[in-house]
Formats: C-alpha cells, structure tokens, sequence
C-alpha cells in the first residue's frame, strides 16, 4: 500500500493533473489581477473562460491549426474585456453587473453557437490538441502550461517593474492622484481589463484544446470564480496568486484522484469538503485573519468632474 | 507691457445642478510674483484653479500662459507647460514609495537615462478641418507606440532619486527618498508634493490651502520653501481662506467671493481688515463674544483609556481628561493623534482596550451608539456626508434619524410604525429654530448647501437634549456666516450647563470658543492651558511633541 503512493506513476500523474487543472486557474487569476489591481473588479473571469474555450476550439476547427485557436480565443476574450471596460470604465457601470452580464452572455452565446456551428446540442466534435511534449516526472507539457509559469516574471516584472505597472496599481488604489500626475485613468483601466479577458479566455482555452480536444456546453464549471478566489488568496500579487493557483488545481487532482486511483478511494466521503477548500480559504484571507488587502479603489468608477 | 505668467480671463464655470462656481473671473498673474487667491470655502477658488490645471472643463473664457491662449484637455497638457499644483487632498499613493509618487506619470527608464518628461509644444489651437484631425491621428499613432515601449520598459530609480535629494535640499524640504508614504506624517507628505511638482520643473506654482493641515511650525517651514522658490523665479499661486498668510507672503491677493471676482490688490495697500471685508461682503468680527464660563459638576471623565485604530495599532495611550457642565474643553492637535479614535469611543464606534470612561459618574460599559446617545451624549462628526447625513435622505427623515425608533416618531406594536404627522411637526419646528434654508422638508439632503447640511446635523444633536456635546470638527468647510453661528451656538449650549469637547484643526477656533484647551499627541493628553495663559507658538509647540518643560525653556 505504503509504495503505490510513491510510485514513479502515481507522482507523475499528480504532478501532471495538478499543472493541467491549474493553468486555467493560474492564468484567469493573474489576468484578473491586472484588472483588479487597476481598480475594475472582474467577476465575468468565468464566462470569459468559457468564451475563450469556445472559440479556441472554433478557430482550430476551421483552421486546423490550435495556434489559430488560441489566437481566436484571446482576440474574444480581449472584445469581452474590452466590453466590460467600457461599461464599468468609460460608462461607469455598476461593475458587478457588467460582470455578470457577461457570464450570461458568454454562457448563452457558447450554448448557442454550438448548435448554431455543429448542429448539435453541449458537445463539439473533437479538434486539434495544442502539442506536447512529455518530460520525465512532469508527463506531457502544453503550452499553456509553460505560459503559467513564464507568467510570473512577466507580469511580476510589468506590475512593479514598468511605467505601465506603476500607473496601474496607481489606478486602483487612488485613481485622482493618477489623474492629477497626467495619466489617463480611464485608458490605463481599461487595458487592465482588456488584458483580464485575454489572459482569462486563455486559461479557458487550456480547457478545450490544452486538457481536452473539444468544448463542452459550461465547461468551465465555476474555474472562474475559483480563479478569482485564487487572486484574492493569492492577495493580488503574482506569486500569492500563483502558488494559490496552484493549490487550488492540487486540490482538484485530489478530487479527481478518488476516481482514478483506487489508493485514494478513502478520500471519497470527503469530496464535498475538498471541493469547498477554495471560498472557505478565500472567507478566511479575507474576513477572519484579514491577511488580504485589496487595492483601495477597486470597484469604484473615477469620475473626474466634482465640485472642487 | 510686462507679460504675465497665467492669464485667466471671463472664466465661467457652471456644475450640474446649477452650482455656479465660477463666473465671469479675470484673474492676472504677473511673473516671478507670489499671488494670493482669497476667498471663504466655496468661493470658487479651487475650481478656478483646477479649471488652470486642466483637470476640470470651463464653459467659457480665456486661459493664456506667458501671453499665449492654451486649451488643456488633461493636467497632462498643464504639466507639459508647466504648472504645477499642489491639492488640498495630497494626490499621493499610500502604499508606494516618496520616489515612486514623485515620478507617477513621468517614469525614468532605465534605457533612457534622462527624464523622459519632455516639454510638449503649447497647442495654441484645437486641430480642426479633415487635414487638422489627419495629423493629428498620425501624431497619436506615433506617440502610441513609442508610448507603448516605453510603457513596458524597465524603470530605474537611481538618477530621480538624485534629483529628488537635490531639489530637497535646495528648497530645504529634507525627507529619504525611499520611505512608504504611509509612514509619513502630513508635514513630510506636503514636502513630497512640492517635490512632485518641482521634479517635472513646474515654473508655476499653484498650492490649495497649503497650510490647513499643518501646525504653525511647519506652516513656517513652508513659507521658507516658498520664498526658496520664489527666490528661483518662479510664480506661485498660493490659494487660502486664512487672512495671515497672504499678508506674510504674497505680493498681491486677489478675492473671489461666491464664485465672482471682488478685486486684486497689492499687499503693502491692504490690511486684513479690508480683505476680511472683500472675502465676507461686511465687517467681520474676529472675536467671538462670549462671557467667562462657570463650570459645574464633571460630566465625563475619562481614565487611562488606551484605544487601537483601525490599522490594529494603539491610537490612543494612556489618556486621561474631565470635562465639566457648562464648560468648552478644547481638544488641539495635528490631525491622527488619536482625535478620532476618541471621538469615535465616546461615540460608540469603537470599543476601549483599556481604562474607563465616566459619564455623569457612572461608568460606560456598552459601548454602542444608541446607549450611549440615550444616556446624553450628542455629536457632531467631522465628516458630515460619512457620518452625519444620508445625503439622499430627505431633510425631514435625516432630522429625526436616531430617534426614529420611538416615540413621538414611531408608534403602534413595538415602534415599529413611523409617525409622520409628529415627524413633520417637529422637522417644521427644528428647521424654523436653526434658520436652515431649505426649499421643502421632502427634498433630499444633497439639494442643501453645506452650510444648511451642517445646521441639520446641529439641529439633530441638541433635540436629543445631550448634556455631552462632542462636536468635532464642527465648522469644517462651512463659511463665515455660517461658522459664527455654530460658534455662538455653542457658547449658548455651554451657557445652559451642557458640556462641549470641541475637536477642531483650526487653533483659532480653539483659542477663540474653548475655555480650556487640551493639546494632543501621539495618543496623550500633553497639557491642558486656559486659552488667555498661552499662546499660538506654545501650542503649536506642543502639538508637535515637544515636552512642555523645553517649551517653557525656549520661550
């Protein structure tokens, strides 16, 4: 009993789940980072997933090409970002909303077009995989997966290393005093967004044609609001946010190790609990040991003329 | 004919729901002068400045720098001409450091060891016509991509951080470049803003009500920057509702009056009288005319309190006053030394780690608000639209809030029905007592100046008859007319037996109503003065945190 834990297949096998179910996580979370560290509050992650696994698997359908796939995938994730930027940056919507308006959005439309495209109903046919390569220890490695790691320099470097970062995170902690510096707010918000959807729609699209060869109707499954408790967690830094990322796809693996595995049968009474791991972590970051601050500004539109 | 450095002229500026805040100003501003903008809150000063800043559209006039009409659309294009400002409110990052505030929005790169802040040309017309907006299209394209590159470009910190210590120190404002602005006080904060301003070589300088923050010595610390600065050759516009230091630092004043000009004149020509006069419209009194206090029993006696802050530090350490019926204890001090933290225990919103507080010689164990309101303390908080009104409650249902639960208000099982006949009777009655100026009892409170906003919160604190009135900050933004009335008000209140802990910035106010004046700092009580045995300098001193036996040393 004692050895099949430590066997070399068993240990790939997790190793391997665990990057495939955290790269959705991971880049959704960053993306989202570079929303919410910039002021605007992105609770449409989960339905920009969904349109980026649909369209990856649309682009590489009538292309052939994954490349293409994923090239469609962040162009839709970048027009939902876009979309939600200008409701809740340039209109000053209630940000909230506009998020949830695009996970409907994004849930209707994938559900819909699937029929409309294939004629059938919550399936497509099986498309081009991105390739792999397989490393000993690790098994066989996406590219996506390769993306999830190099993105911690990246966007580590961008948000404190970068005119560009500076300005964002000055965006959201006090959008005015941005402002008076001779920044326009409402453009450095509005690709904090823009990048959100992209990043988000490419996380998505690692479900599709990374993990799996074919997109299913909601096959997201709520990784996007895992995605944001895995930023918030993570405390809207790259490495929090990332090694939560990570957590959050170890414990997915363990769920799914139950099935797959006969060794971690035992954990089968407590799937439930395993699953709710991430929000109650997230309630305890955020409300109990207050370890998490966010930025000061998140979730409220600038709006610049006032009487003075 | 000498050319003047900002010329703002038939400026007109109206906000939405007909707030004229600024009509038909012409305002000059001569080169290498330090020219005072005078006027009550709400004059329009501010807006007339942030209009010169870019940061706030006109409706009509001219705006000339140097003699050439400018159309800003962003503090960008400001910036790029040169002007500079300071706001009232620090436009500054909590979290980022003295460097990182300074540079926002001209970040040195590491490719380009120069400050990439070049000097734009000044857009002397709007592009118009297909040929006009063309070129400009192509000049946005170009400058977005190099914008772009340079965006995601490195930053190197090494050379702004040289010309940070060197203005510093040629404008005696000494700070470390690489300290969190959040561990600095508001002395040293302001000091990071002229910084800011100097670094992008601002040649004109605007400061909004520069001092209000400050204590008298480091009020002095700035006007010896200021003349540093002037000494440059730069302009400076120095906005300010406060008579002293125009008359101590500026070349001319000119005094804007409910959003209209009232004059310009030249320093030496004047006295504060005369502008007290063109600021008010009438005779001003400085004094506040009360008679001496006759104090009685202690109605609040506070014990070793220790208090932590919303950050989980202790704001308040060990501090200990009495406050006698029929007396105004004056609480003086630089703001965050645990004024609020106080205010907010007495009040309830906060609970005491340590220590006690009597009220009436009882002493309060539950601290929460409707308790402690229903044993007699009433209060004025400082930040009205935070804590004092529902701005989009109507004025009638932000008279009776807090007694809203019980009779006359609410009636029948349990209260739980509103009452509005009583409601309105005794709105009716609080807002022809209080001379509020409103237009019906159902309009919303956000329709009422603040002046009238305050008379609201005032009129609310003493129906509840309070024998505590904790008024902290109470004339805050109001003007003139309006602050001599809560001060009388409160002399009035004093005078039938209430006691008063007034909170307030402005040591003026302190020495001009309180009858005993505690100073504050970092959590402590320092001292406690009779306003006629002190005077600004001590006070001052003291706030600051120096010991009263060296005070009494230097003077």
């Amino acid at each position: 009993m004692q050895s099949s834990f430590l066997n070399p297949l068993v240990i790939t096998w997790f190793i391997n789940s665990t990057l495939h179910f955290s790269t959705p996580l991971v880049l959704a979370a960053l993306g989202g980072m570079f929303s919410e560290r910039s002021g605007v509050v992105n609770i449409g992650l989960e339905g920009m997933m969904l349109m980026g696994a649909f369209m990856a698997v649309v682009g590489t359908f009538f292309s052939g090409n994954p490349w293409i796939g994923l090239l469609a995938a962040s162009i839709s994730g970048g027009i939902l970002g876009l979309i939600h930027g200008l409701i809740s940056v340039q209109m000053k919507g209630n940000q909230i909303v506009s998020g949830a308006g695009i996970i409907l959005f994004a849930t209707g439309f994938t559900s819909f077009m699937v029929f409309g495209i294939w004629g059938i109903r919550g399936i497509t046919p099986s498309v081009r995989q991105l390739p792999t390569v397989t490393f000993p220890w690790l098994g066989a490695i996406s590219p996506l997966m390769v993306l999830m790691f190099l993105m911690l320099p990246i966007s580590w470097y961008t948000l404190y290393r970068t005119p560009f970062g500076m300005r964002l995170r000055a965006a959201g902690e006090d959008p005015s005093t941005l402002d008076t510096a001779g920044v326009n707010v409402q453009t450095t918000r509005l690709i904090g967004v823009i990048l959100s959807g992209i990043f988000a729609a490419l996380g998505g699209a690692h479900l599709s044609i990374g993990f799996g060869s074919r997109f299913v109707e909601l096959m997201t499954g709520g990784r996007g609001f895992i995605a944001l408790a895995a930023l918030i967690f993570g405390n809207w830094n790259p490495l929090g946010v990332v090694l939560s990322g990570l957590f959050f796809g170890f414990l997915s693996t363990l769920q799914g190790s139950i099935d797959v595995l006969p060794e971690f049968s035992f954990l089968a009474p407590y799937v439930q609990f395993i699953a709710m791991i991430p929000y109650v972590s997230v309630i305890i970051a955020l409300g109990i040991i207050r370890r998490s601050i966010p930025p000061k500004a998140i979730g409220v539109p600038y709006i610049k003329e006032r009487e003075g | 004919m000498k050319i003047y450095a900002v010329e703002l002229e038939n400026i007109s500026k109206t906000f939405p729901g007909d707030v004229k805040a600024n009509q038909d100003i012409t305002l000059r501003i001569k080169e290498g002068e330090v020219h005072g903008l005078l006027g009550e809150n709400g004059a329009g000063k501010t807006t007339l400045m942030n209009i010169l800043y870019g940061l706030i559209s006109r409706d009509t006039g001219i705006v000339k720098i140097y003699g050439k009409e400018v159309f800003f659309q962003s503090p960008r294009d400001a910036i790029s001409v040169g002007i500079g400002m300071v706001h009232q409110h620090f436009k500054l990052i909590p979290t980022f450091t003295v460097t990182e505030n300074v540079v926002l929005g001209a970040e040195p790169l590491f490719a380009n060891l120069e400050s990439r802040f070049e000097k734009r040309v000044i857009k002397t017309e709007i592009p118009t016509g297909v040929k006009g907006q063309l070129s400009r299209f192509g000049r946005s394209a170009a400058r977005l991509v190099t914008g772009t590159v340079d965006r995601v470009s490195p930053m190197s910190f090494g050379k702004a951080k040289s010309k940070i210590k060197q203005i510093a120190e040629e404008n005696a404002l000494f700070l470390d470049p690489d300290s969190k602005i959040e561990d600095l006080s508001v002395g040293m904060q302001q000091r990071v803003e002229i910084i800011k301003v100097l670094y992008r070589e601002a040649e004109i300088l605007i400061l909004d009500e520069p001092t209000a923050v400050l204590t008298p010595q480091e009020v002095d610390e700035l006007f010896e920057t200021l003349a540093r600065i002037r000494k440059a050759g730069k302009t400076i516009i120095l906005i300010t509702h406060k008579l002293r230091e125009p008359m101590a630092l500026c070349d001319r004043i000119t005094v804007l009056r409910d959003g209209k000009f009232v004059g310009t004149v030249e320093k030496a020509q004047t006295t504060p009288e005369q502008l007290a006069e063109m600021m008010v419209g009438r005779p001003v009194v400085f004094q506040v005319s009360k008679t001496k206090a006759t104090p009685g029993q202690p109605v609040l006696r506070i014990e070793n309190l220790q208090v932590k802050d919303d950050r989980g530090l202790l704001a308040i350490k060990d501090l200990g006053i009495e406050i006698r019926a029929g007396e105004i204890l004056g609480l003086a001090g630089v703001e965050g030394n645990g004024q609020l933290e106080l205010v907010e225990t007495l009040w309830g919103l906060r609970k005491p780690l340590e220590g006690k507080i009597f009220f009436e010689g009882q002493l309060i164990k539950r601290f929460h608000p409707r308790k402690i309101r229903e044993r007699g303390i009433g209060y004025i908080p400082q930040d009205r639209h935070k804590r004092g009104i529902i701005l989009d409650f109507s004025i009638k249902e932000n008279l009776i809030l807090g007694a809203h639960y019980r009779p006359p208000y609410s009636m029948g099982p349990f209260h739980t029905i509103l009452n509005p006949r009583n409601i309105i009777k005794d709105s009716n009655k609080l807002v022809d007592n209080f001379d509020i100026k409103i237009r019906d009892l159902d309009s919303l409170a956000n329709t009422l100046s603040g002046g009238n906003q305050q008379k609201v919160i005032v009129a609310r604190a003493l129906a509840f008859q309070p024998k505590l009135l904790i008024a902290s900050h109470p004339t805050r933004g109001l003007d003139v007319g309006a602050t001599e009335y809560i001060h009388q008000l409160l002399i009035e209140m004093r005078d039938e037996g209430v006691a008063i802990l007034l909170v307030s910035a402005d040591l003026d106010e302190i020495r001009n109503v309180a009858d005993r004046i505690a100073v504050i700092f970092d959590g402590r009580i320092v001292a406690v003065k009779e306003p006629d045995a002190t005077d600004e300098r001590e006070l001052g001193l003291l706030m600051a945190g120096h010991e009263q036996e060296q005070v009494t040393q230097e003077s």
